[in-house]
């Protein structure tokens, strides 16, 4: 196992080289918006991971709450925690990418309100987390987690319902993708699953050391130090 | 063109920034387990 | 289910009683909505026009603050007095206990969100150009939203370092679609300029969901304090 990790860490950096290079020069350039919307191949695989990794810890709260089984637990968090990570980066990528092509750098569309009001829950979520001194915490934050993900589809949909009151410029538009295009993004996408992955088994790891560790230190303060009697 | 350059520069600070957190965490980590040994 | 009602009703009574004897939460309240609503008067100032564009966003602004300290000191008193414990271990249902709270604090926020209306039409000149009897429901639509989740994750704060502020930042995201809700149901109704039914048809999916997942949920958190 443990040859496993730095194996899989070079893969995803030749593999991440390999989907830079094809986002920056194997891409064709876009007609309309020229060379920024390559921002794009950035962009989306970045909001998809962090959709997935939700997603997945929306599994693992619910099967906590059923189960109680303290891996769920520890898949939940991390899960949570990286995909707050690459929420951040679809937050930040996106009116970078916004400013130049549609001149704002922020609008009330639905898929950009959607991602900042998931990423607000899960920054709530890791709050909890860290804040929380009860002894079931995990508990606590899998409930949150339950209520997070019976929101989004809410979000969601009040924001249509606000869009279709107050139209507005529709950003990063619909249409077909070009073939090329598309392989890029799905490449993209590959790559940044890999990072996703190879960063969740560090957290992970690290989250099970973590623990051993406090256990360790619980089971040290329980044992009469020598000399004390 | 330079918000391109921004956009994928951002993405790797932040990733970066996360594992470097990560790596710290790891060696205070290291450092209760050898006080542990002790 | 039988035991519900009656143990709801018990409850509920005991905490209206408790709070009328002492008055102390409820007089620090209205203060407090006062004064929310003359610092909006002073923040924002515009003419009657105006005024009615903005007054949704502001007045809910104005009710979700004054919720937010009045949720706070939901479980204040069980704390103090380690009543929690009493209930964990009693045969009464947990979802008795939640439904009283919210139930209390819904009566609560509702008395404040009286007491402020009046003076925000008349600091504001707000005159409904739209049915204004469909205000009534999303007042109560969305007072309810904001109650349940609140009374539910003023539970969860209990444990948490800084609990007063993990109660906002819990509630603030969460709420987010009812509080769009909220906001654009009273400003279609003030402006008259569209219809409010959608709102109020989201409200109440909101509502039914959440105290779904509340009453759900709500005896698995109570025992994991």
């Amino acid at each position: 196992m443990k040859r496993v990790f730095p194996i899989l860490g070079i893969l995803t950096a030749i593999l991440l080289s390999y989907a830079l290079y094809e986002a920056l020069v194997v891409a064709p350039t876009e007609q309309t918006m020229g060379n920024v919307q390559r921002i794009f191949y950035y962009h989306v695989p970045s909001a998809w991971t962090a959709f997935l990794l939700f997603l997945i810890n929306f599994i693992a709260s619910v099967v906590y709450l059923v189960r109680r089984n303290p891996v769920a637990d520890v898949i939940a968090l991390v899960t949570a925690e990286v995909g707050v990570v690459f929420c951040t980066v679809v937050l930040v990528t996106g009116p970078l990418w916004a400013r130049p092509v549609w001149g704002i750098w922020w609008t009330w569309d639905i898929r950009l309100t959607s991602t900042l009001v998931l990423w607000l829950i899960y920054i709530a979520y890791l709050m909890l987390r860290r804040f929380s001194t009860s002894g079931q915490t995990p508990v606590l934050a899998a409930a949150l987690a339950v209520f997070g993900a019976l929101d989004v589809p809410l979000v969601y949909f009040s924001i249509w319902i606000f869009r279709t009151q107050h139209p507005q410029p529709v950003i990063g538009g619909g249409g077909s993708i070009d073939p090329v295009m598309l392989h890029v993004l799905l490449i993209n996408w590959a790559a940044f699953l890999c990072l996703a992955a190879l960063v969740c088994w560090s957290r992970y790891r690290l989250e099970m050391l973590q623990r051993e560790v406090e256990q360790a230190q619980a089971q040290e303060s329980l044992v009469a130090p020598r000399g004390a009697r | 063109m330079n918000f391109l350059y921004a956009a994928y520069t951002a993405t790797w600070i932040i990733h970066i920034t996360y594992l470097a957190s990560l790596f710290r965490r790891y060696k205070r980590l290291r450092k209760e387990i050898e006080e542990l040994k002790k | 289910m039988s035991v519900l009602v009656p143990i709801t009703r018990a409850t509920l009574a005991k905490d209206l009683r408790l709070e009328w004897r002492s008055k102390d939460a409820i007089n620090a309240m209205l203060f407090f909505a006062l004064l929310v609503v003359v610092v909006f008067s002073f923040s924002f100032d515009p003419d009657a026009e105006e005024s009615r564009q903005i007054a949704g966003g502001l007045v809910w602004v104005a009710f979700l603050f004054a919720a937010v300290v009045a949720l706070n000191q939901t479980w204040a008193r069980e704390l103090r007095n380690q009543v929690l414990d009493a209930y964990r271990v009693s045969p009464a249902p947990a979802n008795s206990l939640f439904l009283a709270k919210a139930l209390g604090n819904f009566i609560f926020v509702g008395v404040l969100e009286a007491l402020m209306t009046p003076l925000f039409i008349m600091f504001y000149k707000l005159r409904a150009l739209g049915p204004a009897w469909q205000l009534f429901p999303v007042a109560i639509l969305g007072t309810w939203a904001l109650v349940v989740n609140g009374t539910f994750f003023a539970a969860i704060s209990l444990r948490t370092r800084s609990r007063e502020i993990m109660l906002p930042l819990l509630l603030f995201p969460i709420s987010i679609p009812a509080i769009l809700g909220m906001v654009n149901a009273t400003t279609a109704i003030l402006t008259g300029e569209l219809s409010a039914r959608f709102w109020i048809v989201l409200l109440a999916t909101y509502d039914v969901v959440f105290t779904t997942a509340c009453l759900l949920l709500f005896e698995t958190v109570l025992h994991a304090e």
